[in-house]
């Protein structure tokens, strides 16, 4: 291939596609260069300057920021670079918080591994003044302490570049340098969507989720509380890693072992909430399709999402789907049809969800979700939260047998599980839709268009004499390329799918956090995705209208889709937001 | 045109007007109009003649009378003596420092400052009226832009600055054909040029002078550059501190595209050129070429790696031409006089003049436009006029933050890019820093080291982190709290820093300590082992002490001291009580025994 240039890094010769970095072609030549600021596609900036490489150029060159050329010849790992990385990282050891043991990251801390790994003895090396900052803890879902920042701009970039949200970025100059929000104001101040991406980029623990488990710890804890918990589909695909389980292994029964062995009351599932949520939603579409009503609808499930629109996009309010996200119609099913059916006093019940999601927990608390003064979803906690809650109580997770979800609301299709990867909603909806259109049953429910993780995906299915012209988005960044398409009239859709993290939920904010140099070499959101649809393949059924526990709450209890007691339970609305609070 | 038998020349640089010479102006037209002289005698507010130190300065031609540190109740008696009566003012002509010569009859160039000066960037500093046009013309303006658009092609006018081997005068001395030729090579739908003034090394001020002074040389310059790359716009990224050069320039533009020397179809050849300004905010990294178009772009001033080069992507992303204020000052004397004529001066691979600003410990602070190759000691002592009140020569600081400090044993280093790069400093932008013995080098190590740490960006660790860790490292030196070890954390952080740092700023922000420590490392070693600063300059390690031999018990002393430190009874030897002493100062300045000294 004619695109394709040869270069030597320490001694080893590798061939890599033009335009590839030095960094990146070190990896292949099974070099590592140590870096802090770097992250693939999304920060390289050259800013910490750990991947320092000599091409017998005048000085020595940033690796991230550095095109690789033919001929190329790249030193890593001389002696003089090896002592000046040293040096560097106890020049940001010096202006970093070093309180590592108590830290919500130790361990899983990049800055401690190259530490460690580059054999620094000496974190006073170079001790100086440090800049103190008050801890911004105000957001329900986020927490930035920026004095363990140590300003490599990574979460910047995700949230300008990916997120196109933009609120954070670099303020004051030189040694004052800090990653804050306009006019100092606090995260909840403003058009953050508590999406958590900038959490997941952090090399540190600069960032990190609001903790919440000592809620959930007090009523477990409370005899007078009846709790419930329910996992989002994504967490059954991530939850092992924390454990040290391969990333991509779906964990379902372990997992609900371990939140019966937590004490939860009854363990019930999102998926059947994503189930629910495919009912109301189809039928929502077709009944916007066949009576006019407004196009292309937009999905809700996403609470990252909705903010989003709400605030830079709110002219597509009407297109929003009025449908709750799956989490809080099991929320409001609990405390009304389960309520009812077990003899409990909703006012008793603490729902707790386990979400791969931070911006979930400010969804929790929106007023609108709620019924008779009580909110659906009383916690939220994320993957790592609950991986923390099962650390700390002792539980043994690998050694965990296969657990049951509790009947009623523990039944789920294989459609609903894919809820957690992009296009997984969309590829749910149809496999309903389609046979609310046509009357006919789907012989083939795998629509391999809407799959995989690209950041936008369009297809068009025919559904008897209906084409239905679809867009799948994920990243709040890939939502505004396709809205503004929209908007100027060169796009034409039905129903478009958005998800605010890239790669859908199972590559959430609240998920396991996953190193730079892993983010580079494995696509986590294909991988974590392959888990979901590995069960939606297993599973006897397939189809959300199959679910037989879906059935019965429509029977016993909703009536049909879209019924007057659907709309007050499971369906919401929505409001324009300001970018600023005052 | 009217036609004046006397010209008043007032100096209207930021130097001068700072020390009033607009009220000069105003009472010299007013005492002129009084008697009756106004149609005979014309008052001009020039530019910056360079001599700072003596302003607010006068000439009065045609006899070329250069009157110095001219007061407004000056005014009258040059107006009624000189002007009216033809009697130059004796007692208000300059003063050669060197010889305390006071002669009349000696013009501009006969003067010491000037007379080893080559002046070309300057040219027309304190010659003419920056604000008019038409003077600009007089002096052959617009013709190199004329010479380009009407008989060269573009490769000839970029072979021409090629050849004439001018290097950027910024700091970095790349070679400017070549920069011209990259962008020119770039193929791209628009291309800028650009035009560094945002001058900021402490003490460096030649930039603004040359806009304040002679604002079309650059307007013209870019002209030419923009021809030559095949740009259309340029854009003139300027300090916001420099209001007078922001305004001269502004009304330049205006006269140029008035006269059609701007805008479109200039000299009727089809080249459309146009040009606008661009206020900086003062940081000192965005005069790094990549911080600067970020400035420019609206975004924060900060510098982004290379490749890609400006030439390939720069302003808006599209190719871009940047050049520093003194280099394009040269070119169309350049291409006026051809490479030929610039190649001859200067040395085998600078060539050409440089303007420093002569500053700290020296006579005649000011601008110099020397020849490359001048030896350090011929502009601090012939042009300089050496250090004040006698004082012993310590070290020249050139380069600004980038750059070091040479001791007396390099005086004699000729003065180009590689010869000083050699010695240990660098040009920079052409600052030079005169030091004498009563000057810390610790201390001005950690002056420079401030500015630094004061104006990183912060993007990258080594510089955000590892200067303000050094600077901490001097802090505690100069207050006698320096450890052992110290000079060598000093050493490691500056390797790295300058080995690892983003951007040319941060790779050169260690050069002030690594030049002091080269030089001058036994004060390093003094401050820490011996806690003594043998230039008795840092507070913390002074001692004012009365020799009794000396002291006559006058009590002055003792008088002048705000903290009661000093004790004695009258005619007999007093005593400073250490533990209270502020180390002010104030005693010694009283002692007229010589009896107090500092150790």
């Amino acid at each position: 291939m004619d695109n394709m240039i040869t270069l030597t890094i320490d001694g080893v010769s590798v061939e890599v596609p033009q335009g590839t970095n030095v960094l990146e072609a070190a990896r292949k030549a099974g070099v590592h260069i140590p870096t802090l600021c770097y992250l693939k596609d999304i920060n390289e900036i050259g800013a910490c300057r750990m991947c320092v490489v000599d091409t017998g150029a005048r000085a020595l060159q940033a690796a991230c920021v550095l095109p690789a050329t033919n001929g190329m010849v790249v030193k890593t790992n001389t002696p003089a670079i090896r002592k000046y990385r040293k040096t560097l990282l106890e020049l940001v050891l010096s202006a970093h918080d070093q309180k590592c043991l108590s830290c919500i990251r130790s361990t899983n801390c990049e800055l401690q591994r190259l530490c460690r790994e580059l054999g620094v003895e000496n974190g006073d090396a170079f001790k100086g003044v440090q800049n103190e900052y008050a801890i911004d803890d105000v957001s329900p879902a986020i927490v930035r302490d920026n004095n363990k920042c140590i300003v490599c701009r990574r979460c910047v970039a995700v949230c300008q570049k990916v997120q196109k949200v933009g609120v954070i970025g670099p303020v004051m100059r030189g040694f004052k340098t800090a990653i804050e929000s306009p006019w100092g104001l606090k995260l909840n101040d403003m058009a953050c969507i508590n999406c958590g991406q900038c959490i997941t980029a952090c090399p540190v623990g600069a960032l990190h989720e609001k903790d919440d488990t000592a809620k959930v710890w007090a009523a477990l804890q409370d005899p007078s509380k009846h709790v419930v918990v329910q996992p989002a589909p994504a967490v059954r695909a991530a939850l092992g890693e924390e454990f040290g389980i391969p990333m991509g292994t779906s964990v379902t029964g372990k997992m609900v072992s371990a939140m019966k062995r937590l004490g939860f009351d009854k363990v019930f599932d999102t998926d059947f909430g994503a189930d629910l949520t495919i009912l109301e939603e189809a039928n929502e579409l077709v009944e916007r399709v066949t009576n006019g009503g407004v196009l292309p609808m937009i999905t809700s499930c996403s609470p990252g999402w909705i903010k989003f629109c709400e605030t830079y996009y709110p002219d597509f309010i009407p297109n929003l789907s009025s449908c709750k996200s799956p989490h809080e119609m099991v929320g409001a099913m609990v405390k009304s049809y389960y309520a009812d059916k077990a003899g409990i006093d909703a006012k008793d019940i603490v729902v707790v969800s386990v979400m791969p999601c931070t911006a979930k927990k400010f969804e929790a608390a929106r007023p609108e979700l709620g019924h008779n003064g009580l909110a659906d979803v009383d916690i939220v906690i994320t993957t790592r939260e609950l991986a923390r809650m099962i650390k700390e109580a002792g539980i043994n997770f690998n050694l965990l047998p296969d657990g049951d979800f509790d009947s009623l609301m523990g039944e789920s299709t294989g459609a609903s599980v894919i809820f957690g990867a992009t296009g997984g909603v969309m590829e749910a909806a149809l496999r309903t839709a389609y046979e609310t259109i046509t009357g006919e049953t789907l012989e083939k429910v795998d629509f391999e268009a809407v799959r995989g993780t690209a950041g936008i995906k369009e297809a068009t299915i025919k559904a008897g004499d209906l084409d239905v012209s679809v867009a799948v988005c994920s990243s709040t960044g890939k939502a505004a390329e396709v809205l503004d398409a929209v908007r100027r009239g060169e796009k034409n859709y039905t129903f478009i799918e958005v998800m605010a993290c890239p790669g859908g939920c199972v590559n959430g904010g609240g998920q396991p956090i996953v190193d730079a140099d892993t983010r580079a070499s494995v696509d986590v959101r294909a991988v974590r995705a392959s888990a979901l649809y590995g069960e939606d393949a297993g599973k006897p059924i397939r189809k959300s209208h199959e679910n037989p526990e879906i059935k019965q709450i429509y029977a016993d209890f909703l009536g049909k889709p879209g019924s007057h007691r659907s709309h007050e339970l499971l369906h919401t609305t929505y409001q324009k937001r300001e970018k600023y609070t005052d | 045109m009217d036609i004046y038998r006397a010209h008043v020349l007032v100096c209207g640089g930021t130097g001068c007007s700072s020390s009033g010479s607009a009220t000069l102006i105003e009472r010299f037209n007013e005492q002129i109009a009084a008697h009756g002289l106004d149609k005979e005698v014309k008052v001009i507010r020039t530019g910056c003649f360079g001599l700072c130190e003596a302003g607010p300065v006068v000439i009065v031609y045609p006899d070329g009378t250069f009157y110095s540190h001219v007061k407004a109740e000056d005014v009258d008696e040059i107006v009624s003596e000189h002007l009216l009566k033809g009697r130059k003012v004796e007692h208000l002509v300059y003063v050669e420092h060197a010889t305390h010569e006071q002669n009349a009859e000696k013009k501009l160039d006969d003067i010491n400052f000037y007379k080893h000066q080559h002046r070309i960037a300057l040219r027309n500093c304190g010659v003419i009226d920056p604000e008019n046009i038409d003077e600009y013309l007089a002096m052959d303006g617009y013709k190199a832009l004329e010479k380009a658009l009407t008989t060269m092609t573009r490769e000839e006018v970029i072979d021409e600055v090629l050849k004439s081997g001018l290097r950027g005068r910024g700091g970095g001395g790349f070679p400017t054909g070549l920069k011209w030729k990259f962008t020119y090579q770039s193929q791209a739908d628009q291309k800028y040029v650009a035009c560094n003034a945002d001058e900021g090394d402490p003490g460096a001020f030649m930039d603004r002078s040359i806009l304040e002074g002679d604002p079309h040389a650059i307007i013209e310059a870019m002209a030419i550059a923009g021809y030559a790359i095949g740009a259309s716009q340029g854009y003139i990224y300027v300090r916001a501190e420099y209001p007078i050069a922001v305004k001269r320039l502004s009304i330049a533009i205006d006269q140029a595209r008035e006269y059609g020397l701007l805008g479109e179809n200039i000299f009727e050849t089809g080249f459309n050129f146009d040009l606008n300004i661009r206020l900086g905010a003062g940081a000192f990294v965005c005069g790094e070429e990549t911080a600067l178009m970020h400035s420019i772009e609206g975004k924060r001033g900060e510098p982004t790696a290379r490749p890609p080069f400006p030439a390939v992507k720069g302003l808006f992303e599209k190719p871009t031409m940047l050049n520093n204020v003194e280099t394009y000052a040269n070119v169309a004397q350049i291409i006026l006089h051809g490479a030929d004529w610039y190649a001859a001066m200067g040395t085998e691979k600078s060539k050409g003049t440089k303007v420093f600003a002569l500053g700290g410990k020296i006579n005649n602070t000011g601008l110099v436009e020397i020849e490359m190759g001048t030896p350090l000691r011929k502009i601090i002592y012939d042009i300089g006029g050496g250090c004040p009140n006698g004082k012993k020569f310590k070290a020249v600081q050139t380069g600004g933050p980038s750059g070091g400090c040479l001791p007396e044993s390099l005086l004699d280093t000729p003065v180009d890019y590689d010869n000083l790069i050699a010695a240990g400093s660098m040009m920079g932008s052409g600052g030079m820093i005169v030091m004498d013995e009563d000057n810390c080098m610790v201390d001005i190590a950690r002056f420079y080291l401030d500015f630094i740490v004061d104006e990183s960006c912060g993007k990258c660790a080594p510089c955000r982190i590892g200067t303000k860790r050094m600077k901490e490292i001097l802090d505690r030196i100069v207050e006698g709290k320096g450890e052992e070890g110290d000079i060598e954390k000093l050493e490691a952080l500056a390797e790295t820093i300058k080995a690892t740092a983003l951007c040319g700023l941060g790779n050169t922000a260690p050069n002030p300590v690594l030049s002091t420590l080269k030089f001058f490392r036994d004060e390093y070693e003094a401050h820490i082992y011996e806690k003594r600063c043998p230039a008795h300059h840092c507070r913390s390690l002074l001692q004012f002490k009365i020799d009794p031999a000396k002291c006559k018990g006058c009590t002055a002393c003792a008088r002048a001291c705000p903290a009661d430190a000093i004790t004695g009874t009258v005619k007999q030897p007093h005593v400073i009580d250490v533990k209270k002493c502020l180390k002010c100062g104030s005693c010694m300045e009283k002692c007229r025994f010589g009896a107090i000294s500092r150790e």
